[in-house]
This record gives C-alpha cells, sequence and structure tokens, in this order.
C-alpha cells in the first residue's frame, strides 16, 4: 500500500453504556451503537451500503453482520464478520476501505457489541487437552506467562506492572462514562489478590457489556457531514499467530510488525504522535506494546510508566479513557471511539483532552498477543 | 503442587484427552515412565503436539522417539485463583512452559517444590504421574545436578 494520503475518514462514533448493561441484547448493543455513530455523523441507515462486524466472543454466533444489518433494516452492497479478536476492530476498517477502493460501497458501519457481563458466556467453557490438564484456565494465566517472562528478560518489576494498572485508573478518574472510576494507588494494587502470579486481580481487565460503532467514508464524502473528519493515515496488521507458548519470543507482540506498516503508509513515527490508546487487557500488555512501536527500548516500558510519562500532560498520554483496564473491559472498540473523540478535541477545555491533539495512535491486539493491528489517525487535513 | 493431590485424582483424569490413533503413542510412553516426540525422517525437527504430519517441512513420514526428558522453565505462572475444582487441592500451584531439548514447548506443571521458588532457566526433567489405571500425565520436577 502506496500510503492512505487523507483519502479515507472516520466520520461517526457511537456507543453504548460501559459494564453491567442488562437492557441490552447483543444485537441491542450493535444496533444502538451504530444508531448513535449514524447520529454522530448525521447520517441514517439509508445512507449505508457496507455493515463489517466482529462476532461476539461471549457466544461466537455465525453470519452475525448479516444479522446486524437486518436488524438495522439495512440491505447492505458489502457485509463481513471477520474474526482476529481483538484486533478486528481496525482489521474491519482495512476491509472497508478496500471495498470503498473496489468501488463497492462508500459509507461503511463497522461494529463491536457483546454481553458476556450479564448474558450468556457458553464460548468461554472450560478448555480442554494440555492447558486444561495442567490447570491453565483463562486469559489472566496466559499473559501472566508473558509478564514473568518479560520481568525475567528485563527486570520488569511488580511495581512497574501496578504503575500501569494506576496510570489508566487515574485516567478514568477523568470519565464520567467508566467502569472504574474510584482512583487506584500503588498500595490497593499491592493489596488486590493474586489471580495468578505474578498477575493481581487489578492488573486484569473487568468483563463488560457494551456496543460501539464507527463509520468509514471516503474524504469527499466526509465534508459534507457534521463532524470535522478524522483521517485514516496508517493501517498494518501483525500476527504471531502461533499459540503462545510455541512463539518464538513471549515478550515480543504484533505490534512490532503492525506498527512498522501503519507508520510506513503514514509517512509518520513514533515522534509524531500525540497520544496512543493501547490495548491492555492486562498490564504488561502496553509495556510490550510501547516498547514493540519503538517508542523505548526493549525492556524499558516499565520505567516508562514508572516515570509517569504517559499520563496526560506526560509527553505521550497513553489510554487517555482508562482503556480496557479501567474504562470497559470489551475488547478494544472504545479506543478507537476515544482517539476520534479526542482528535475532535471534544473533551476540551478539561483535564482529559491531550492538548493540542493532531496525531494519534490505536493499537488492538488479540488472542494471547496472537493477531495484532495499528492504525494512525489524524485531524490534520493534507 | 507438590505431588498432583491424590484427594480427587478423578477430577484430573476426567480432564485427559482420549488418546486418538495419532498421539497413542505420546499416552502410553508417559504411562510406561518415559516421554516419546515425534520426529520427521525427512527434516529432523522434533514436535508436539503429535499431529499427521510435519509442521515445519510438511512430511507426513513421521517416527516416535524417546526424549530425553530434560528440558528448562521458560516462564511460569502461580495459580492463586479457583478455576476449575480439580485443582483446589493444589492451590497455590505452579503452571509451566518447558522448553524441551529437543525443541518442543510444553505446558505442564513443575512438581516436587513450591512454585515460588521454581525460576526461569531453571532446569527440569519429565517426572509422568498416572492418574488412571491406563493413563499417565506429564508432570516435571527440578533435574538433578
Ligand atoms: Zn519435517
Amino acid at each position: 500500500m502506496k500510503g492512505l494520503q487523507h483519502r479515507y475518514c472516520i466520520v461517526g462514533v457511537g456507543n453504548t453504556a460501559y459494564g453491567r448493561n442488562p437492557g441490552l441484547s447483543q444485537l441491542g448493543h450493535n444496533v444502538t451503537a451504530i444508531r448513535a455513530a449514524l447520529d454522530d455523523a448525521g447520517l441514517t441507515t439509508a445512507d449505508v451500503d457496507g455493515v463489517l462486524t466482529k462476532t461476539p466472543t461471549s457466544t461466537f454466533p455465525g453470519l452475525w453482520s448479516t444479522r446486524v444489518a437486518e436488524a438495522l433494516r439495512i440491505v447492505p452492497k458489502v457485509c463481513a464478520t471477520i474474526d482476529q479478536a481483538g484486533a478486528s476492530n481496525i482489521g474491519l476498517i482495512q476491509f472497508a476501505i478496500g471495498a470503498i477502493e473496489l468501488g463497492q460501497a462508500e459509507v461503511v458501519v463497522c461494529s463491536y457489541g457483546d454481553n458476556p457481563a450479564t448474558g450468556s458466556r457458553s464460548s468461554y467453557a472450560a478448555p480442554k487437552g494440555d492447558a486444561a490438564l495442567a490447570g491453565l484456565f483463562g486469559a489472566p494465566s496466559a499473559y501472566a506467562m508473558a509478564a514473568r517472562r518479560h520481568m525475567a528478560m528485563y527486570g520488569t518489576t511488580h511495581e512497574q506492572l501496578g504503575n500501569v494498572a494506576v496510570a489508566h485508573r487515574y485516567h478514568a478518574s477523568l470519565n464520567p462514562n467508566a467502569q472504574f472510576q474510584d482512583p487506584l494507588t500503588l498500595e490497593d494494587y499491592h493489596n488486590s489478590r493474586w489471580l495468578a502470579e505474578p498477575f493481581h486481580l487489578v492488573d486484569c481487565c473487568p468483563v463488560s457489556d457494551s456496543g460501539a460503532a464507527w463509520i468509514v467514508t471516503t474524504e469527499e464524502r466526509a465534508k459534507a457531514l457534521k463532524q470535522p473528519p478524522v483521517y485514516i493515515e496508517g493501517l498494518g496488521q501483525g500476527h504471531p499467530a502461533w499459540d503462545f507458548h510455541r512463539r518464538g519470543d513471549l515478550t515480543v507482540s504484533g505490534a512490532r510488525v503492525s506498527g512498522e506498516a501503519a507508520f510506513r503508509n503514514s509517512g509518520l513515527g513514533p515522534a509524531d504522535m500525540d497520544f496512543c490508546q493501547i490495548y491492555d487487557c492486562f498490564t504488561i500488555v502496553p509495556l510490550i506494546t510501547l516498547e514493540d512501536y519503538g517508542f523505548v527500548a526493549k525492556g524499558e516500558g516499565g520505567s516508562f510508566y514508572e516515570e509517569k510519562r504517559t499520563h496526560l500532560g506526560g509527553e505521550l498520554p497513553v489510554n487517555t479513557s482508562g482503556g480496557l483496564l479501567s474504562e470497559t473491559g470489551m475488547p478494544g472498540p472504545h479506543l478507537i471511539i476515544e482517539a476520534v473523540r479526542q482528535l475532535r478535541g471534544a473533551y476540551a477545555e478539561t483535564e482529559r483532552q491531550v492538548e493540542g491533539a493532531e496525531v494519534g495512535l490505536v493499537s488492538q491486539q488479540g488472542g494471547i498477543m496472537t493477531t495484532h493491528a495499528t492504525m494512525v489517525l489524524t485531524n490534520q487535513p493534507a | 503442587m507438590v505431588e498432583p493431590q491424590t484427594t480427587d485424582r478423578s477430577a484430573k483424569a476426567a480432564l485427559l484427552p482420549a488418546p486418538t490413533e495419532v498421539d497413542a503413542p505420546f499416552w502410553a510412553g508417559l504411562h510406561e515412565g518415559e516421554l516419546r516426540l515425534q520426529r520427521c525422517t525427512a527434516c529432523q525437527f522434533y514436535q508436539y503436539p503429535p499431529e499427521t504430519f510435519c509442521y515445519e517441512c510438511g512430511s507426513t513420514a513421521l517416527e516416535w522417539k524417546v526424549a530425553n526428558g530434560l528440558g528448562t522453565v521458560y516462564s511460569f505462572i502461580t495459580v492463586h485463583q479457583r478455576y476449575h475444582a480439580a485443582f483446589v487441592d493444589d492451590l497455590p500451584y505452579n503452571v509451566s512452559i518447558v522448553e524441551l531439548d529437543e525443541g518442543p514447548r510444553i505446558l505442564s506443571n513443575v512438581i516436587g517444590m513450591p512454585s515460588e521458588s521454581v525460576t526461569v532457566g531453571m532446569r527440569v526433567q519429565a517426572s509422568p504421574r498416572p492418574l488412571t489405571e491406563e493413563q499417565s500425565a506429564l508432570y516435571f520436577e527440578r533435574a538433578e545436578g
């Protein structure tokens, strides 16, 4: 790809409430978020010709996008559901741009919605095979293996992991919609019970209900819409792919490859980023991700957090909404929404706004750092 | 865990997979106290889990070899959370990624010592334990010497 060159924009974003949200079904979360995103953009369902979603993880229903389209009374020209776990949220945008580029669609809605907190979690059934026989259950245990390896290789400390939880909670305390808004101290962190050492409970994101939607269209179409356009400047994918315990180096994520690709096709680099929204399902992940992107050298993610350089007002604000750890445990889509809102200046005159933000990065990943996608956004026209 | 707890070994046995045509030699080996791995006769690659083809080169000419049973702890965790009834008596217990000398990495438990004494890089040796009359599971202990 030669570069996106300001040709595609995110023109509308919407979400349903975070946390335990029993009033909406899985379909309800998708539909409500999409309708909110259309309102935000100044569009209606009649304008939509593409519907792309990620399957709700808690039950993994088939043909999900077609069901979402039907529930919106849309008969789309392009409709697909993709499975890259958390990386899908950006993967959908890549697919949307491809469809627009081929002339198959012009206004594409992307969405993810699920209700694992109050609905079924049938697809989270107990694992089988070696993991079960060894007593390894759940994502925290697998990510804790990556954390332990990182600690052994680079001297990363519990204290440094704690700083991630504390920093993201601090940002969530400025976010009236966050699931966890009460401040967290390092002492609270150390007192949090062990789940799978080296992880305490607060090293892990919660299980949350919510829906989110974001709308992609062309720069030309964006000009006529309600919101200032946010340009998609760079996209990248990276797929370590192999099962976590068999992968070459468990301390390296797909961010290395996907970041290189996104920086290359945006013509920008880490130094140009005014903020990052990084998939932080567990405290170790932002450290590894920042290292793999090249914001810091390998192994130095922990001290970067410890020195509070990721705080709002610091040199590189990270997860200004509170992220998965504190805003919502939804797997990533709200990070795209937060990036768009920051670039619109939606929090102007409040502590949460990244002052003068012009360029931001969104990192999405899934599985056990098995998939990865990176997006660079800007509010600056060509 | 010091030993896989015997108070409810049947609960762990329920997690044992039924051996298939492909992996039966692995399970038979464990029950006889040895670790057997598939090796590709075309490229000499050792692999785990067993498959019908070589992950490295695609050849279907695979043979079974007895591994030396030694490996190194690549990473480990100590589980404190009650995730499954079969492990309640073991809490807190160790789960390790063991890198075998032959190459493959396996998820297993280091037993015979408290998990907090395990270290990344520690040498371990295979130490299968029977969970039923017919089938054993793979555990590791600190290697001697
Ligand atoms: Zn081979």
